[in-house]
């Protein structure tokens, strides 16, 4: 059974849907409302406008799935797909290649792996996780509502000021600090990145804590010296934990266009990125180039931020992704 | 440099005509596809490219081009016209007529708007003699407060807030009777980020701006918005009727097609561009100058503007007439290095020259390398200064153990001084049309031109003469 059967028999109240799945799904929908307006709209007038498959109609995809931000090479590829399995099925009817197009963007992101979204937790000692990514994608406010998350699993939280540069930016971490209740570590502004990573690292262990979120300064990816500062504030972690950073998260605003592929490849270079937290995917962009990422450099997405509530940061799920971008053709097709 | 991946492809593109004596509509075809794709993996808002490839090729195979001499340049021309069109053909200036003028900053979270707000405050003062007051409206961030306050002590200028529990319309309207009383003529109100879909936010937004009217209103996108920028900007510009446009992070290696995308439909214009995290790195948008930027054609208008600020102008009158009757020697040559330096980095300066851009993506410049001439121009004499002719064997021995570099440097050195003399005073004595024809050539020989050059640019502007050199 293909993925578009299966995401509808989930719909169709089938017994084997739990109530979590079903309140995840519902997260998703609310949050992704304002992404998929456009985007079915198009769609929905395409496949009205076309009685049968041709070329125009593929090209008409093609436009639709780039203004998702889905990079140009990936539709390309996407769409050489679809075509390819379209002729392949003999599908005539365009209401058919909607269930085509949904099971090809899964195997996109699939790729045939196991996808696991959750962070790697160390089980003997101190989880390290390094946040990083380009200025003003929301690095700060993501830690902030995973440490909320940890906290309320028990977990023991600490927080490292890793942006000694941006004015403001420490205090920021401070202020999130005292609302979700954890130890905050800085320096002065404008110490060494690294110095306070030390400290962070030598305090969270003598205190026995579980998991250490470390923040870093927006560094746009083509600033040779800040990527090296990077390099060397996870040399300090590596050094000082082995086996960490057990996770390296890049965070990327939906908002991006194709310039999200070149932060990847750049911060993957420099900090063997993990995984990646997509935020403000509760507006109208569709942060399609995650999916451009993952089909080209294979990192997974980890967490979608669609709300402004700690809970609303949450692990990502292609099944519920897609869902949410189509939940409408689900519910009305065929 | 932003755009710079665009405009390697379009120049790719383009390149695929432009040695062509003849050009067939396939011809124009094929490019076009090339560059419809150029522009999309640009982030340009698709509408635009399907509206921008369909008016460029109209004009493209128009009889006019085809019959020309040169129908490739012709296209390019076309090309670059239509992006500029595209950008908002020209400059536009801030509206500073009140006493004092209100400027709003509006735009999404971690666009850049409180770094903005310092980055303009900072222009205006030094451009305009402004006495600005920034006031901290954003009390939902966590320290975005704390923010602009520091922002305000690094750069010395004042900052009205009233922490974070006060209604940000009430802080607008606070901020501006202390404006007046304390006699600030300019008032920048940094207001909170926020999702243009978020109604509650929004409806603050229209509340300020109705009770203070401010004269700008600037929305603040990021240069690497994908489709998106313009849903944003439509939405902002629906609610607020915006004035203005910052395009910030240009720095990076974004290829900024929302800046192709927002003035076209939206038709609100850009009017400054953010090009680093320091707070002295804002420039005013310049649409026909970001076109040929865009198309690797160089943008002499920002170098001589540069140069201006820096460079005396009777200084550099006095080094043109040196130029013309080749009576430039070691003195006047570091003294034009000095002056180089302050125009920033050397491979900045050449991108900004016609054709040079593209050639020397992959060339690694020594910064360096200028240390190393001066050195060797500091163990020379007053004597061999004023006289290279004078410099012999035993001379240049002599000069090579002062300075620490072989005699084969020295001797280098020397050379490429007297060949750059010999060639400025061809420069001098040719006409426009030739002129024309040797950068062409230059172009497309891609050599870049040896250090010193630069200096060469403000020095025909003094003479009156040199802007048509840069045609295509």
């Amino acid at each position: 059974m293909g993925f578009f059967d299966r995401i509808k028999s989930a719909l169709g109240g089938k017994k084997e849907v739990s109530d979590t799945e079903r309140r995840a799904q519902e997260n998703y929908k609310e949050g992704l409302k304002k992404t998929r307006g456009t985007l079915l709209t198009q769609l929905q007038s395409l496949f009205a406008d076309y009685t049968d498959i041709n070329e125009d109609l593929f090209q008409e995809l093609e436009d639709i799935f780039i203004m998702a931000d889905i990079g140009v090479d990936t539709v390309v590829d996407f769409i050489g797909q679809l075509k390819e399995a379209a002729l392949e099925a003999g599908v005539t009817d365009p209401k058919e290649l909607q269930r085509l197009m949904v099971d090809k963007l899964f195997e996109i992101y699939v790729k045939g792996e196991f996808v696991n979204s959750n962070l790697k937790m160390n089980k003997e000692g101190l989880t390290v996780i390094l946040f990083v990514g380009v200025n003003g994608v929301g690095k700060t406010t993501s830690i902030a509502k995973i440490a909320h998350q940890l906290k309320g699993r028990g977990k023991s939280v600490m927080l490292a000021a890793g942006d000694t540069f941006r004015a403001g930016a420490i205090e920021q971490l401070q202020v999130w600090g005292e609302r979700v209740g954890v130890p905050v570590v800085s320096l002065k502004e404008g110490s060494d990145p690294s110095a306070v990573m030390f400290d962070a690292l030598k305090q969270a262990k003598a205190e026995g804590v579980d998991v250490l979120l470390c923040d870093t300064a927006g560094r746009l990816q083509n600033k040779v010296n800040l990527m090296k500062e990077l390099e060397k504030v996870k040399r300090v972690i590596e050094r000082e934990v082995p086996g960490a950073p057990h996770d390296t998260l890049l965070v990327v605003d939906a908002t991006t266009g194709q310039n999200g592929m070149s932060q990847a490849k750049a911060f993957l270079d420099t900090t063997e990125v993990s995984g990646i937290i997509l935020t403000k995917l509760d507006g109208t962009a569709k942060g399609g180039i995650v999916l451009a990422i993952r089909n080209e450099i294979g990192i997974p997405i980890k967490y979608v931020g669609l709300g402004e509530k700690p809970e609303d940061l949450v692990h990502f799920d292609i099944e519920q992704y897609i869902y949410g971008l189509f939940a409408d053709l689900f519910e009305d097709g065929a | 440099m932003a755009f710079e991946t665009l405009s390697d492809r379009l120049q790719s593109a383009l390149k695929t005509v432009t040695r062509k004596g003849k050009l067939t509509e396939k011809d124009v075809d094929v490019m076009m596809r090339e560059v419809r794709l150029a522009l999309l993996e640009a982030d340009v808002n698709i509408k635009i490219v399907r509206e921008f490839i369909n008016e460029v090729k109209e004009k493209a195979v128009g009889e006019a081009v085809m019959k020309s001499l040169t129908p490739g340049q012709q296209v390019v021309k076309i090309v670059n016209e239509e992006l500029t069109k595209l950008m908002g053909e020209t400059a536009e200036g801030l509206n500073l007529a009140s006493k004092p003028a209100v400027f709003m900053m509006v735009g999404l979270q971690g666009a850049g708007k409180t770094t903005h707000t310092g980055k303009l405050s900072l222009f205006l003062r030094k451009k305009e003699k402004k006495n600005p007051l920034l006031v901290a409206c954003d009390v939902y961030r966590p320290a975005a407060v704390d923010q602009l306050k520091t922002l305000g002590k690094q750069l010395g200028i004042a900052v009205f807030d009233k922490g974070t529990d006060a209604n940000p319309v009430d802080i607008a309207v606070e901020g501006i009777a202390y404006a007046k009383e304390h006699g600030h003529d300019l008032v920048i109100l940094d207001t909170a980020g926020r999702l243009h879909i978020d109604e509650n936010l929004m409806g603050e937004l229209s509340q300020i701006k109705k009770r203070v009217s401010p004269q700008e209103i600037l929305l603040v996108v990021d240069a690497m918005t994908g489709q998106d920028a313009v849903n944003v900007a439509e939405t902002f510009h629906k609610e607020l009727d915006l004035s203005g446009v910052i395009l910030t992070k240009l720095d990076g290696d974004s290829r900024g097609g929302a800046a192709l995308s927002i003035r076209k439909l939206t038709n609100v214009p850009i009017k400054f561009i953010g090009l680093g995290e320091k707070l002295d790195t804002l420039e005013v948008f310049h649409p026909e100058r970001m076109a040929s930027r865009i198309l690797g054609m160089g943008d002499v208008m920002t170098l001589i503007e540069k140069a201006q600020e820096n460079f005396d102008e009777e200084e550099s009158m006095k080094m043109a007439e040196k130029f013309m009757n080749a009576s430039f020697d070691f003195n006047d040559f570091l003294k034009q290095m000095k002056q180089m330096k302050k125009l920033g980095s050397f491979s900045d300066i050449l991108k900004m020259l016609p054709g040079v851009g593209n050639q020397l993506k992959n060339v690694d410049i020594d910064p360096k390398q200028m240390a190393r001439t001066e050195a060797i121009i500091y163990a020379m004499t007053e004597a061999e200064r004023k006289n290279p002719d004078l410099i012999n064997s035993a001379r240049k021995t002599r000069i090579a153990k002062g300075c620490g570099q072989s005699v084969d440097e020295v001797n280098r050195m020397i050379k490429q001084f007297l060949d750059m003399r010999k060639m400025m005073k061809q420069f001098s004595k040719m006409d426009p049309k030739q002129m024309e024809r040797m950068t062409g050539a230059m172009q497309a020989g891609g050599k870049a031109p040896g250090p010193g050059f630069g200096g060469g640019v403000p020095a025909k502007k003094g003479k009156g003469k040199g802007r048509g050199g840069f045609r295509f």
